[in-house]
């Protein structure tokens, strides 16, 4: 009798992959006319797989099965382990440049995956601590990027200047948007931002005068070393850092001081997060996720708390906006797409919600997956369609689940 | 001992639509006393918390909440400042803990306003000076004395939504009292608790009362609790007031027993 179930199980698994299989895998548009091509194996082949495959997780240990859902993990752990890996996660990045990894290709990956590990960090304080879900969040990295391009390119402003400069203009779009959506909660707020987001990208695409339009815009400064920029000649009276250290210029140089500044940028954030989580403010943030009404009732000012929950995520899109901005040399338009916003969103969700370091790997992991897979480039999509699949089944609440509290009780 | 007011209600309405809540309702409750509301299945009570804390606007009336010399007009304050000002807290009939922190960080939260203001609204805080310190760890000890009072020191460090019902509902008080309030108003806290537990949470009540000097308004359906703590009843019935004396005077008022158990066909 023990056959039984599992087998029912995999038989109806079956008939749905089949039922699915038939119009999807069955039939195939042929490139040309109209007309198309069946190819009914496949179908056959779908549901068999499908049915080993039911069969198997039908016999599978305990663990591995998929009745785990449900169960609301909310362990509390002294978290040594995510110290031990987010100290040895630090100074891999701090040494990578001088490793045999180090490449052209590899450092600028490094600095992209830094930047979505940013991205990620600001929407965990929105999305992660004060559960506002937020899917137009490209907007204020797109807001960051395109004030330091504009900026540059009008009044002539640096990357050093900007930086801080972008990130105030980035919260002060994070007010903006905050204060229409403050009493929508959940689905709608949902859907008002992402609204908001592809808003931000139409007015990008079509204010040709201001931004330049579908043609972006280039020539945006390098971050400078105090003052001297990186190159291999400079006008009069410009000293470049090559001269300054006597070393010959080399391109690779630009680049592992543009991987060594996002990293800096990366871990003042971090810092910041970690700190806030433990100020009033942090806690505030959470209590609104777990219940607006009670924390009304104690004389939380729901307004406040979510405009600065707001504003903080939209502030570390900008720095990410600027250090996307100095990468690149060039913005546009379709570089802050909503696939941006899902991406950042999954990188949220798949790392764990409120995790700094479950963020920081989702967010390595899916900026750099799709450059490994160069080759699988046409399976990418369902590569990861898999992945959120997986971690949707075995770990609902994201890679790392453990929440450490802000506040302990000190026992004598 | 004179008797203090502290809250006046004065002809609250309540409406929504063409269903009248609470009908011309007035009522005072004093300081240092426990003050019951009870009354059948939708009399209103819940209606009047909600018009008190802020979450619906009356009608009509007014709710004034006296202390230290100042009026508050609870009816015009925004829900928060209510809390946050007039020193009005509430617990709810069903359990609202921020369910995913730990025990203490509810009682933290609490104290969210004191220590926005010594953390120099965050910023203080952020820079790790000594004044955001020393509010917190003051904080973290007064969040201490009041987990000894309901024996959850033990359990400080574990998520609330783990607790147990009834440990539940006695830090939902304890929160409450975090705010450090005038009036507590505690929504029918013995609501699934066994004999037992209503009797300790019942004698809870009574020592906040007589330790903090402040007012409590009770809406219980346990007899046993509101006889034995009140010092005085105020009992509704479709919104309307029935009943406003001791325990032992409403025990034996003809209205209230018709309230409750309807009238006998002749």
């Amino acid at each position: 009798m023990r056959w039984a179930p599992p087998l029912k199980d995999a038989g109806c698994a079956a008939l749905v992959a089949l039922t699915l299989a038939f119009p999807l895998i069955g039939f195939q548009t042929s490139d040309a006319g109209v007309g198309f091509t069946t190819r009914f194996a496949w179908v056959g082949v779908a549901a068999v797989v499908v049915f080993v495959g039911r069969l198997l997780l039908g016999f599978a240990p305990q663990r591995f099965r998929l009745h785990q859902r449900g169960v609301r993990s909310t362990a509390v752990s002294d978290g040594k382990f995510v110290k031990l890996a987010a100290a040895a996660l630090i100074v891999f990045a701090v040494l990578l440049p001088v490793t045999p990894l180090a490449s052209r290709r590899s450092i600028d990956l490094a600095t992209l995956a830094l930047i979505y590990v940013i991205l990620g960090w600001g929407l965990n304080v929105v999305v992660g601590l004060a559960g506002l879900l937020d899917l137009g969040y490209v907007a204020f990295y797109a807001v960051g990027a395109y004030s330091f391009a504009l900026a540059a390119q009008w009044y002539h402003l640096s990357f050093w200047e900007m930086l801080p400069l972008s990130g105030m203009t980035a919260a002060m779009a994070g007010i903006l948007l905050g204060i229409p959506v403050l009493r929508l909660r959940g689905d709608y707020l949902a859907i008002v931002t992402l609204g908001f987001g592809e808003i931000v990208r139409i007015v990008l695409n079509n204010w040709t005068a201001v931004t330049g339009g579908p043609n972006g815009v280039g020539d945006i400064p390098r971050p400078t070393v105090f003052g001297m920029p990186i190159a291999s000649g400079a006008p009069v009276g410009v000293t470049t850092f090559n001269q300054f250290v006597g070393i010959a210029y080399d391109p690779m140089q630009r680049l592992i001081w543009l991987y060594y500044v996002a990293l800096a940028v990366a871990l003042a954030i971090n810092w910041y997060s970690l700190h806030i989580r433990r100020l009033p403010v942090g806690r505030a943030w959470e209590a609104m996720r777990e219940d607006e009404i009670a924390c009304r009732a104690l004389g939380l000012n729901p307004t406040t708390i979510k405009l600065s929950a707001f504003a903080t995520g939209a502030m570390t899109g900008g720095f990410a906006g600027v250090l996307f901005a100095a990468r690149a040399g060039f913005v546009s338009p379709e570089s802050f797409n909503f696939q941006e916003s899902a991406t950042v969103l999954s990188i949220v969700v798949l790392g764990g919600m409120g995790s700094q370091l479950g963020v920081a790997l989702a967010a390595v992991i899916l900026a750099t997956l799709p450059e490994f897979g160069r080759e699988f480039a046409q399976y990418r999509m369902l590569i990861f369609g898999a992945a959120m699949v997986a971690i949707m089944i075995w770990r609902p609440r994201g890679i790392f689940t453990v929440r450490a509290p802000s506040v302990r009780l000190d026992r004598p | 001992m004179t008797r203090l007011p502290l809250l006046a209600v004065e002809n609250l309405s309540m409406r929504f639509g063409g269903v009248i809540a609470v009908d011309d309702l007035s009522f005072t409750a004093y300081q240092h006393e426990i003050t019951a509301i009870i009354g059948p299945n939708g009399a209103g009570k819940t209606t009047v918390f909600n018009c008190l804390t802020g979450f619906y606007r009356p009608t009509d009336g007014s709710l004034v909440l006296m202390s230290d010399g100042r009026d508050f007009r609870l009816e015009r304050l925004q829900g928060y400042r209510i809390a946050r000002h007039a020193g009005v807290a509430r617990t709810f009939q069903n359990v609202r803990l921020f369910a995913g922190m730990t025990v203490l960080e509810n009682l933290v939260v609490a104290q969210h306003v004191v220590l926005t203001r010594a953390s120099g609204y965050n910023i203080g805080g952020l820079l790790g000076l000594k004044r955001h310190r020393d509010a917190e760890r003051a904080a973290i000890a007064r969040a201490r004395e009041w987990l000894d009072l309901i024996d959850l020191t033990e359990r400080a460090d574990e998520v609330a939504g783990n607790l147990p019902y009834g440990a539940q509902r006695r830090l939902e008080i304890v929160r409450a009292m975090c705010t450090g309030p005038r009036l507590l108003c505690v929504d029918e806290p013995a609501a699934g608790l066994n004999p037992h537990e209503s009797a300790d949470l019942a004698q809870f009540l009574v020592s906040i009362r007589d330790r903090y000097g402040i007012g409590i308004l009770l809406i219980e359906h346990d007899m046993s609790v509101v006889m034995g703590i009140s010092d005085h009843v105020v009992v509704l019935n479709y919104g309307r007031k029935v009943a406003d004396a001791s325990p032992a005077e409403v025990r034996r008022d003809p209205a209230v027993i018709k309230a409750y158990l309807g009238e006998e066909d002749d």
